[in-house]
């Protein structure tokens, strides 16, 4: 027993030390405190990714209409299933892989996935469940914290028209991502058509939400009451020049044929029916189903892909007349008054072209009318040897830089995809093969009724009878009419083109094919009550049976449409092409069609 | 009873907050209140709740703190004599409620401490703590006199263990260890030598160095500290030896504790250790609160963020937030500032109780005021310092300011029983 002194000095000595330890215990607690709160920032970063999920919105894709303001393309909501890894936790795996449908391995492989891209930010889980599966999985999805739902939209199509005109919608390759900041991992973009040419103003602009997430990964709020959200802004609204009717009569037209119709509006450039068939349904290039359904359609032998309205090169023929006549009257080898009488075939320097029986003699009017070789023939070789051309060179030049103008062996570069320019043979090309001095208007004459050096696309052809429906000019073919609004008119395709051929030739090449129409080889389709001019053509093809080819354009005065059409192998263009015509322009003109039975023979034919 | 105390009609009749320590009254008040706003903070929803819901915690707690203010009032009037009289009886009838407990109680999160009583869940264990000081105060008070022979030292260690083994088969780990703080009043009546409460603290930071450190490097440092230390004593042959000796019980317990840490503790356990070390070891489990609770505090910054601001404990990111891990709320919201401030309070309040129990004429007195003080700090030293990942996750409330009936209560009638008994000191000898 310590005596009571002692003692006491023991017990205040002991209260000190009491008092340190807890004071000492309090001072470790700040330190600790200190380091957490203010030097180790790590925590922060941690609370933002807790609590704050940043959520695009994603825009809704401008609509297309067709000219008349018919939806032609719209929006279908679906969702993508998103995973934040950080935040799942221990979720019954058996029921979400029955849930949504996919095996243990899927599940395993996109969980790791997601991890390795990001712990804390979203990642794609499952794409594109559609509305009615969201709406089973909705009630279900709160059991499974870290994953949420992304409401996107796909396109969808009024009618299965016009494919390759509206083109197609995909996800952003790694190579667009890396060089357009606008888009990120899973954005769309427009790949083809007007979705790739139009990207800019169909796609509108994201916006981003703040919302605030707590553990059980429901959202709480938004973030200090929206302040730094973003609205999306949905995309611009296009006024396709397309009328839908047209285009869907036109695709039913050319059922079961190879070829294609390009219809253009005259004044305005303004495309009204773009058909290349085969084509395909433009549902089977949208979302989940699409690069399946690619290679199905790249695997196809009948190239439903290729687009022939525009990347087709075919030999124009006696179509072709046309233009050559305005060439020569332009530069005095033939004029209007010109007369020749055809034996049934031009023959020179070991040549011979062959022509059919017509009435005698020809000029220009009639041999258009008859589709006359050997005035063709005359004509051409004319025109190149007129003295006032120093050389075949120059006069070779000279009647390329003509066509050029009207449009051929050139690409319009207007808002219609993957166009090719076509071919016309120049006089480097012929010196290339025959040297400077070892070709003459003889060696070029098959280019005198569309043979030969030459390849003509069909919207260049439909161009070619719009120049002639406009009497000397044209404006660029285009597919989009207007721009958000019907009346905001696409200012690229305001001004006109005109060609290098004054007005008054074409008035005479348009009574020309007014009269084949009216009483020339295009008379099988004459349509009553509508003055209709016409030229028809029928395409030489070394591969197998002619190719029919028809260019048209209607009413002659005032005209409202110009068309081109092509049917592969069908044979003479009368036969075919040239009835297809008519009937476009009668439905176009008159809203319907009188002559069944004409019509009735087109649908059943197939080549 | 008459040995206990002066008569009070001999003294003038006081009123009853005559002699109360009012500084102690006022650190309690403001405890109070940061608790009850912080329990609000950490569990509203939606700013257009009021803090007088009471279908909410914080409208509860509201009722609580009243409740405890009456309690409180009534522990003002009552008898002095009343406490150390009755000591044993209140600690017998807190030791029946614990085997109560055992026998009828509820189970909340897979600890047996509760009963339901009219729709209100109490938990005796929070009482027994207060029972367990009265009595300890009227042992040591009984054996100031007598010579500290083997069976005087015992006793109240054996005091101690029965409250403290009953809490352990209710699984409540936390609660029971908060029983050991009493070796601090028992280091202070001299029961303990200061040598053994420090070889047991050395003991303690040696076992979590040993998770830390591998245990070969701990053993290296320590032979490595002894040989040089040998050599600054080589003129002393003696202690040479003792040293030696005790090196190589010191490597014995190291190499030891590591086996003990993985062949005795419970996975679980060994868990909640490991990941104080690194949190990440076990997100989805133990780490996760400990992780949750870091990122909420340490999101806080010097400032915090502002009062109903914070972002982690109200989304329900940290568990138990209105509760045990109250001060994650605190430390979001108020910042380094506010965890200052309020690791200041406690100081202030535990340090005044050893001061007012310092002056006790009473040696009853001072030792129920040196188990306030004890059990007061065990609870903000463990509380505290999970949340900050400091000391393993353990389920005891932070005095005060934790949501929860039973523990206001407790902490209220054990504050003011001794603020009483202060206000007396003068009466009981
Ligand atoms: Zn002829």
């Amino acid at each position: 027993m310590l005596n009571s002194n002692q003692s006491s000095e023991h017990a205040s000595r002991r209260r000190v030390f009491i008092i340190i330890f807890i004071i000492l215990t309090g001072i470790i607690f700040l330190a600790r405190l200190f380091y957490i709160q203010v030097i180790d920032h790590r925590y922060k970063v941690y609370a933002s990714s807790n609590v704050q999920r940043t959520i695009t919105e994603y825009p809704a894709r401008g609509l297309i209409y067709d000219r008349n303001g018919e939806l032609l393309v719209y929006n279908e909501p679906y969702y993508d299933l998103m995973v934040i890894p950080a935040q799942v936790g221990e979720i019954d795996t058996t029921e979400f892989i029955s849930l949504f449908d996919i095996t243990r391995e899927q599940f395993d492989n996109r969980m790791q996935s997601a991890r390795h891209f990001s712990r804390f930010t979203p990642s794609l889980f499952q794409r594109q469940i559609s509305k009615d599966s969201y709406a089973a999985i909705q009630e279900k999805l709160f059991r499974f914290p870290g994953f949420f739902v992304q409401p996107r939209t796909l396109r969808k199509y009024v009618h299965p028209i016009a494919a390759h005109t509206f083109g197609y919608v995909g996800e952003a390759g790694p190579s667009v991502i890396e060089n357009e900041p606008y888009y990120r991992q899973g954005d769309y973009i427009g790949i083809s058509g007007i979705e790739k040419h139009y990207e800019e103003e169909l796609r509108g602009h994201k916006g981003s939400r703040i919302v605030m997430v707590d553990a059980l990964n429901r959202a709480i709020g938004s973030f200090q009451d929206g302040r730094y959200d973003t609205m999306a802004v949905a995309g611009t609204d296009l006024y396709s020049s397309l009328d839908m009717d047209l285009q869907i009569y036109g695709e039913k037209l050319m059922q079961n044929k190879r070829g294609s119709i390009v219809a253009v509006e005259p004044s305005t450039g303004q495309i009204l029916a773009l058909v290349t068939s085969p084509g395909y349904d433009p549902d089977l290039l949208v979302g989940r189903v699409r690069s399946r359904n690619y290679r199905m359609l790249q695997a196809d032998t009948l190239n439903p892909l290729f687009n022939r309205a525009l990347m087709a090169n075919y030999p124009p023929g006696s179509v072709f007349k046309t233009a050559n006549f305005l060439i020569g009257l332009q530069e005095g080898g033939i004029n209007a008054n010109s007369t020749y009488s055809c034996p049934g075939h031009y023959r020179s320097g070991g040549i011979t072209i062959r022509c059919r029986p017509h009435p005698q003699p020809v000029n220009p009017i009639t041999a258009i009318q008859h589709s006359c070789n050997t005035f063709s023939a005359i004509q051409f070789r004319n025109t190149l040897e007129l003295p006032k051309f120093e050389s075949m060179q120059e006069a070779l030049t000279n009647w390329r830089n003509h066509l050029m103008s009207m449009g051929f062996a050139r690409a319009f570069n207007s808002d219609l995809p993957h166009e090719l320019p076509g071919l016309l043979g120049s006089a480097d090309y012929y010196d290339q093969v025959y040297g400077t001095r070892g070709w003459r208007a003889l060696t070029v004459i098959s280019l005198s009724i569309g043979q030969g050096e030459i390849g003509t696309t069909p919207i260049q052809l439909a161009n070619f009878a719009a120049i002639v429906a406009n009497r000397g000019f044209y404006h660029t073919p285009h597919v989009v009419k207007a721009i958000g609004a019907p009346d905001n008119l696409n200012p690229d395709y305001i001004e006109p083109n005109y060609t290098t051929i004054d007005s008054m030739h074409y008035e005479i090449m348009a009574e020309a094919m007014f009269e084949t129409v009216e009483a020339g080889t295009g008379r099988f389709s004459r349509i009553p009550d509508i003055p209709m001019a016409g030229k028809t053509g029928t395409v030489q093809n070394p591969h197998g049976e002619n190719h029919s080819a028809f260019i048209a354009f209607a009413p002659v005065e005032e005209p409202q449409i110009a068309i081109s059409v092509i049917v592969e192998n069908a044979g003479s263009g009368a036969a075919w092409a040239a009835p297809i015509s008519s009937l476009m322009v009668e439905k176009y003109l008159t809203g319907e069609i009188k002559r069944g039975w004409f019509e009735q023979r087109i649908l059943d034919a197939k080549f | 009873m008459n040995k206990y105390y002066i008569p009070s009609n001999m003294r003038p009749q006081l009123s009853i907050f005559k002699n109360i320590d009012k500084f102690t009254v006022l650190v309690y008040f403001i405890l109070i209140i940061v608790g009850w706003l912080s329990v609000y903070a950490a569990e509203i929803k939606d700013t257009h709740q009021s803090i007088f819901d009471f279908s909410q915690h914080y409208g509860k707690q509201f009722v609580w703190i009243l409740t405890a203010l009456v309690l409180a009032v009534v522990i003002l009037i009552m008898d002095v004599k009343f406490f150390p009289a009755f000591a044993y009886i209140i600690f017998g009838v807190g030791i029946i409620s614990l085997i109560g407990v055992l026998l009828f109680g509820v189970t909340v999160n897979a600890t047996k401490a509760w009963f339901h009583v009219g729709g209100v869940a109490i938990q005796p264990s929070e009482f027994v703590k207060y029972a367990t000081a009265l009595a300890l105060a009227r042992l040591i008070y009984e054996s100031k006199t007598r010579t500290k022979t083997f069976q005087v030292i015992i006793k109240p260690f054996i005091l101690i263990a029965i409250p403290f083994v009953l809490v352990v088969m209710q699984s409540d780990m936390g609660t029971s260890l908060v029983f050991s703080s009493f070796v601090i009043v028992l280091y202070r009546e001299g029961y303990i030598s200061g040598w053994l409460l420090l070889l047991g603290i050395l003991a303690v930071i040696l076992f979590v160095m040993t998770l830390l450190v591998n245990e070969f490097y701990i053993m290296g440092a320590l032979t490595i500290l002894g040989i040089i230390t040998a050599i600054f004593l080589r003129k002393k042959p003696s202690a040479v030896k003792q040293l030696l000796v005790v090196l190589i019980l010191v490597n014995g317990y190291v190499y030891s504790a590591d086996y003990a840490y993985n062949e005795i503790l419970e996975p679980h356990q060994r868990l909640r250790i490991a990941v104080l070390v690194d949190e990440t070891v076990d997100l989805r489990g133990a780490g996760y609160n400990l992780h949750q609770s870091k990122i909420a505090i340490g999101s806080g910054g010097l400032t915090g963020k502002g009062f109903l601001q914070g972002t982690q404990t109200k989304f329900s990111f940290v568990p138990e937030q209105g509760t045990d891990f109250i001060f994650c709320t605190i430390g979001e919201e108020w910042g380094f500032v506010g965890s200052t401030l309020l690791i200041g309070l406690f100081l202030t309040l535990i340090i005044r109780i050893i001061i007012l129990a310092e002056r006790q004429r009473s040696s009853f007195s001072r030792v129920f005021g040196y188990a306030l003080a004890s059990v007061l700090f065990f609870h903000f030293m463990v509380n505290i310092g999970m949340t900050i990942g400091m000391v393993p996750v353990m389920g005891i409330p932070l005095p005060y300011i934790s949501y929860g009936g039973s523990s206001l209560w407790a902490f209220t009638i054990f504050l003011f029983t001794f603020l009483k008994l202060d206000s007396r000191r003068l009466d009981l000898l």
